[in-house]
């Protein structure tokens, strides 16, 4: 079996298993949209809110994302499958691929339902010729979050008091992503004067996060849980 | 003669610094069911993971399923079935959806894991039935259909019998002497020997980290 076909085998059983329970639409998303009405009440104003909207999509996203990847691995360490998926000699490289493909059309999904809470609550417009950029940002974006989310996901997994540890090992290892897509959103949706061509140097470092996390997570991860 | 299953001559295994298994041997036949006994860290669980290929072999030699222990573990953990204290299924699928999943991992066609299904009597009243809801006996019946449509030939046991009510057990004595009539090999690890004595056609004794053949009637030495 290739590893391709593994790791297909794994996001479909993660998408199937979220299909049964609805821990997605039922807790996460209401969860991304208090935090996203809560920055508003914290802020409190609109000229502000305005400003700072694509920054609240991604850290909404951030904390969303803490609670999704808890979830993905809480899945596999219920019952012991992650260990016994690791007895039966399965791929590591498929099952960190197949967890992270899982993981990021969930965070897909959360990031397009945030963006449209963004454009109705805090009175953001898509420009037609920011939707490329917008969509390139999205999808590079979610496959750097899906990598570290199920890169350090897995490492927390072996541990006593995981609940903790994730946060404090995502967080500082997303902050590129943070930093990349919110510049990038600005531009897309030209917040405060900025420009379409703004957003591009910032898809890159995106994708150049992508590629590296995605890369040495699928190295990393085998022995990670070995651990 | 067939090759045997596993075939350990002087192997020795180690935790840390312990040489957990000492200069062990031993040879199983297809279709065996041995009950390994002794205290606990005696080494029967290091002597289950290293014929499942998790913990090397330092020296001696070994070869599972006519794999070698030393060059070749990857290739025995994809034969090699293994059941502990959990089940390794995911509680929010249906029993039909774990199996799926379970065989599809080695290729297993519809066919293959209906069969499994069949074999292990989970293919029609459980089948659609999340494995959340199950009881105990019924969870250790899905795991070892899992075993079974991933085409596991050696089934490794560590105390299966645990927390399972009186049902439970004879129900999985009964699944575990029809495997092993349809050709698996079962080695299990047990401190209940009066029911899993019942069940082996071969008891061994792992005594610090070696092993000894047992006659049927020999008292337990722990």
């Amino acid at each position: 079996m290739s590893v391709w076909r593994i790791a297909r085998l794994v996001a479909a059983k993660d998408l199937r298993i979220e299909w049964h329970s609805r821990v997605l639409t039922n807790q996460v998303l209401p969860f991304a949209g208090v935090t996203m009405v809560i920055f508003a009440f914290a802020l409190d104003s609109d000229a502000v809110l305005e400003r700072v909207a694509p920054g609240l999509v991604w850290l909404a996203t951030m904390f969303s994302m803490l609670v999704l990847v808890q979830r993905t691995f809480a899945v596999e360490t219920d019952d012991g499958a992650l260990d016994a998926l690791r007895v039966a000699g399965v791929d590591p490289r498929a099952i960190f691929l197949g967890k992270a493909s899982g993981l990021a059309v969930q965070l897909l999904v959360l990031e397009v339902v945030l963006l449209f809470a963004a454009v109705v609550l805090f009175r953001q417009t898509v420009p037609v010729d920011g939707l490329v950029l917008l969509v390139t940002t999205l999808i590079s974006a979610t496959c750097g979050l899906a990598a570290v989310g199920t890169l350090y996901g897995g490492l927390a997994a072996g541990f006593r008091g995981r609940e903790t540890l994730l946060p404090l090992l995502t967080l500082p290892a997303v902050a590129p992503v943070l930093i990349g897509a919110t510049r990038a959103v600005e531009a897309a949706l030209g917040t405060a004067g900025a420009v379409v061509s703004d957003g591009w140097p910032w898809v890159g470092l995106l994708v150049v996060f992508a590629v590296a996390f995605g890369v040495g997570g699928s190295l990393a991860f085998g022995p990670l849980i070995d651990e | 003669m067939s090759a045997p299953v596993v075939d350990l001559s002087d192997a020795v295994a180690v935790l840390g610094s312990f040489p957990a298994l000492a200069g062990a041997s031993i040879r199983i036949d297809e279709g065996d069911i041995v009950l390994l006994r002794g205290p606990n860290g005696a080494g029967k669980t290091t002597l289950l993971r290293l014929c499942a290929g998790l913990v090397p072999i330092v020296r001696g030699e070994g070869r599972i399923l006519g794999f070698d222990l030393g060059t070749q573990r990857e290739s025995i953990r994809r034969h090699v079935g293994v059941l502990g204290h959990q089940n390794g299924l995911y509680l929010d699928l249906t029993v039909g959806e774990n199996i799926r999943f379970w065989g599809a991992t080695v290729g297993a066609n519809d066919d293959e894991t209906h069969a499994a299904m069949e074999r292990l009597g989970v293919a029609d009243r459980l089948v659609d039935v999340p494995v959340r809801k199950l009881s105990a006996g019924q969870k250790r019946r899905t795991a070892l259909a899992c075993l079974v449509a991933r085409r596991a030939q050696l089934w490794l046991l560590d105390e299966p019998h645990a927390g399972l009510d009186a049902s439970a057990r004879d129900e999985l004595d009964a699944t575990l002497r029809q495997a092993a009539a349809a050709g698996a090999t079962i080695v299990v690890a047990s401190h209940e020997l009066e029911r899993a004595g019942s069940l082996a056609t071969r008891t061994v004794d792992v005594i610090a980290g070696r092993i000894h053949e047992a006659g049927p009637d020999q008292e337990d030495p722990s």
